[in-house]
């Protein structure tokens, strides 16, 4: 499936924005090679910018839209899940892709993230995962691991943090992984099967803040995880979870895998007989006197 | 004695919650249509599934009157303990019909009070099964009002023809039964429902609140929905759901409203025409999103039907408390509509009308109804209600497409997604015509608050609707209503025969129609009738017009306004 490289690089290009656009993220940071390394899944799966939609909610992570050659819905804080889900009902033809951070995604809207999970729509999530609240500056979010000293946590963070693996494959998401920012090469191919695989996937990715989050860096983040290797099943949903609760080092990979369950957009009934998306159709106008000569 | 039902009367039939009141209020709702008499129902329920005391009001009448009046003509309690409920509303000359219950049937020297004893439970044994009492209880009041017997087993043939022939016998038998004994108390009581029939009212449709904005919606192209369930609001959802996949609309039930608000903005986005149903509650936590709208500038049509609060407050009861918060939820400062249509045609047209306006002018439309409308069952010609046509704003795109592009009227021509060559950039951030973050603020801040806000309050002013004018106009006292008060003000207006008034409802009560300031200023008295404490639209109407309301007639008891109550409010002015 992924093509030649040059190839590659030449498709990715298509997704550049012009240089004129600010981009507002801080030198070094996680958030460009995550950038850079969704451009070139985008090129593997063959996404143009034209059928692809990126939605966001806010922080510094929810911002890459901005910078991406696509569509995109850039909303509120928490709430890139349903927006996407509606998007993707609407409109089935379309590649949606969230990006947003951990606090978004899993904070603000951890409820939809659960939600989401439940209804299956056929999009992919991109998690930015850098441990910390960036853009409202260093504030702990839900992954922070304890003890870490914050602004607003003075005596270091005692709540126990969530783990997105782990909450994700016990509401049996069809597609669970976990990469780091620092190995662009694996993210890509984590980010290429994502993107092929059909029904709500989850990227979780490492992503050091370099101004914010001085313990989680690019070493930390590289010493503390390490690549599930081929005697990992990923269809064995005992087995992902049991890799998923290792916290001494972090599993990057493919974690859970399965095509058990049916997709939102086609459990609606909406396409059943008209693969039409809605903004196409017309009014089911005899459909709708008829009902209303029932009312008699 | 003796009781001539002639122009118009109201029953009202009593029981448990669970008890089947809504099914015989049905079968005597359909069975008089079909005489030629025009019915409305009104629901009066305690927020319970199980137990307390239920009511519905029927008025009967060779009129057509949609407003709720107090007193009651002929009670039947399908339970005794119904009688304490519903006291303050029997008169010198009602009738009981039921287990009789001395405290309040015992007459008292000189009144006309009729009192027919009717165990419908124990009738029900007899029939076979105390499931039948409300058939009977059908049966009895039919019997009573002289109707023609045939009409009612016909009917219940058609709604019981699902569940077997077995069951369609059993409750012939039971509603002939109950024919049988109110012919004979009519024949006892002389009693005669001497009203003339109106031959049209044979082919007007029912339909209940939750139906005619459902049914608006559907017209207006509406075809995606999602919402999370609330009283009265539901009712919408439901409604759309069990119809959706025939009339073309995606439902979706979300799991809180900030999700449905959320996915409906998604979907609007992608082209959907997308509206929401919820109450104040379930509209506090969409406010944020409604903020989004007016910065994305993506449409979307918010129901809010109206219950008391604050908090849970009184779930199944009705009130109009929620304009001010329909006028002002969301930060930040950006154009917004509010119709409150005032009766079932007003409730499919305007929300017809609102998810059109939405996508003309890229903005959150409000139509606010509530619990009194949309529980309530309404008689009315079926032509009110057929399919419209509908337009489409979606453009196609070209490859240099602005979503945000400044035009001299402030409407940025609307692609989609995957809809023609260009990219469609939608952000909650101020943005350039791109779509794109910005923080220039001498230049673009200013052309997008202006474009939001100032330019489209022009537009929006110049499509505002009138309100309804009824009376003299030049009469000195004007009486104000919008939504659910417009039945009872012009019921009240007509029956208090008062010269010196003159009534105006608001079908539309954001933003005004520029005429408004006339009508306030050229009126010596105005008064505002509204069901809430404060005067919501009496603050909205001062803002706006700069003019005075002398009078704020609230009621905000969680009851509707009584004809009878507003008769003696006009009469007094």
């Amino acid at each position: 499936m992924i093509r030649s490289a040059q190839k590659n690089s030449i498709d990715a290009k298509k997704f550049d924005v012009s240089s004129t656009v600010d981009n507002q993220w801080c030198p070094g940071c996680g958030n460009f090679p995550i950038l850079m390394t969704l451009k070139k899944a985008l090129a593997d799966v063959g996404c143009t910018p034209t059928d692809t939609v990126f939605v966001s909610g806010i922080g510094q992570a929810a911002k890459l839209p901005q910078y991406m050659n696509s569509h995109f819905f850039n909303g509120l804080h928490g709430r890139a899940l349903p927006v996407a889900t509606g998007i993707k009902a609407s409109n089935p033809r379309m590649h949606v892709v969230v990006a947003s951070g951990d606090g978004d995604v899993y904070g603000e809207g951890g409820g939809h993230f659960i939600h989401t999970i439940r209804r299956n729509p056929d999009i992919t999530v991109i998690v930015h995962d850098n441990m910390i609240y960036g853009l409202t500056k260093g504030q702990a979010a839900p992954t922070s691991q304890k003890g870490l000293v914050t602004p607003t946590q003075p005596r270091g963070v005692y709540d126990e943090p969530i783990n997105p693996m782990t909450l994700a494959i016990s509401l049996d998401a069809p597609f669970v992984a976990r990469a780091n920012a620092g190995d662009p090469k694996q993210a890509q191919d984590i980010i290429t099967q994502a993107m092929q695989h059909k029904g709500f996937s989850l990227v979780d990715i490492f992503q050091p803040c370099v101004v914010f989050n001085k313990k989680n860096t690019y070493q930390w983040f590289k010493e503390f995880s390490y690549t599930l290797g081929p005697d990992h099943d990923p269809s064995d949903r005992n087995q992902a979870f049991a890799r998923a609760t290792e916290e001494d080092k972090f599993p990057l990979g493919v974690l859970y895998q399965h095509d058990r369950r049916a997709v939102f957009e086609e459990m609606i009934g909406t396409y059943d007989d008209d693969k039409r998306p809605l903004f196409e159709r017309e009014l089911h106008r005899g459909a709708i006197d008829a009902l209303l000569s029932t009312r008699k | 004695m003796g009781h001539k039902l002639s122009k118009d009367f109201t029953i009202v039939v009593a029981g448990q919650a669970g008890q089947g009141i809504e099914s015989v209020a049905s079968v005597l709702a359909h069975v008089l249509k079909k005489q030629g008499y025009h019915t409305y129902v009104a629901k009066d329920v305690m927020s319970r599934v199980r137990g307390g005391m239920n009511s519905l009001m029927l008025r009967v009448s060779n009129e057509r009157n949609d407003a709720y009046r107090e007193k009651i003509d002929l009670f039947v309690p399908l339970d005794p303990r119904a009688y304490a409920h519903y006291a303050k509303r029997f008169s010198a000359r009602t009738i009981f019909m039921g287990v009789p219950d001395p405290a309040h049937t015992t007459s008292r020297g000189d009144d006309k009070r009729s009192i027919i004893p009717v165990n419908f439970i124990q009738l029900a044994h007899d029939v076979g099964n105390r499931i039948f009492a409300n058939t009977i209880a059908a049966g009895t009041i039919l019997g009573l009002l002289g109707t023609d017997k045939e009409i009612g087993t016909h009917y219940l043939r058609s709604f019981f023809q699902r569940k077997g022939e077995k069951i369609v016998d059993q409750n012939i038998k039971a509603f002939e039964k109950g024919y049988t004994i109110g012919e004979h108390a009519a024949f006892q009581e002389d009693i005669h429902v001497t009203m003339v029939p109106k031959n049209d009212v044979e082919d007007y449709i029912f339909l209940s609140g939750a139906e005619a904005v459902g049914f608006g919606a559907m017209a207006g192209g509406c075809n995606f929905i999602s919402s999370y369930p609330m009283s009265p609001a539901t009712g919408v959802l439901t409604f759309l759901a069990q119809n959706g996949r025939e009339c073309g609309v995606l439902v979706e039930q979300a799991t809180d409203e900030i999700g449905a608000i959320n996915m409906t903005l998604g979907a609007s986005y992608a082209g959907a025409r997308g509206i929401v149903t919820t109450s104040g509650g379930g509209f506090d936590l969409m406010t944020e999103s409604i903020s989004l709208s007016a910065i994305t500038e993506t449409p979307i049509v918010v129901h809010i039907a109206q219950r008391p609060g604050p908090g849970t407050g009184l779930p199944t009861r009705t009130g109009q408390e929620d304009l001010v918060l329909a006028r002002h939820g969301g930060h930040g400062e950006f154009m917004r509509v509010i119709f409150t249509p005032g009766t079932p045609e007003q409730m499919y047209a305007l929300t017809a009308h609102a998810l059109d306006l939405a996508d003309r002018y890229q903005i959150p439309v409000f139509v606010l109804t509530d619990q009194l409308m949309m529980d309530s069952l309404y008689c009315a010609p079926e032509e009110a209600f057929s399919a419209r046509d509908v337009t489409q704003y979606v453009v196609e795109t070209d490859s240099d497409y602005k979503r945000y592009a400044l035009t001299k009227d402030g409407i940025s021509p609307r692609g989609v997604p995957g809809h023609g060559a260009g990219l469609v950039h939608s952000d909650s951030d101020e943005h350039d015509e791109e779509g794109r973050i910005t923080e220039d603020m001498d230049f673009l801040r200013k052309e997008m608050m202006d474009k939001r806000l100032f330019k489209r309050k022009r537009l929006l002013e110049k499509v505002a609707l009138k309100p309804d004018r009824t009376g003299d106009a030049k009469a000195p006292i004007v009486v104000i209503s919008w939504g659910s008060n417009k039945a009872v003000l012009e019921e009240a207006w007509v029956k208090a025969k008062n010269v010196k008034v003159q009534i105006a409802h608001f079908t539309q009560t954001y933003p005004l129609h520029p005429s408004v300031v006339d009508l306030l200023a050229h009126a010596r008295t105005v008064v505002v009738l509204e069901n809430n404490a404060t005067g919501q639209f009496a603050d909205i109407l001062e803002v706006e017009t700069g003019e005075v309301v002398h009078e704020r007639m609230g009621s905000w008891n969680g009851e509707p306004f009584s004809v009878e109550d507003v008769t003696k409010k006009i009469r007094a002015l």
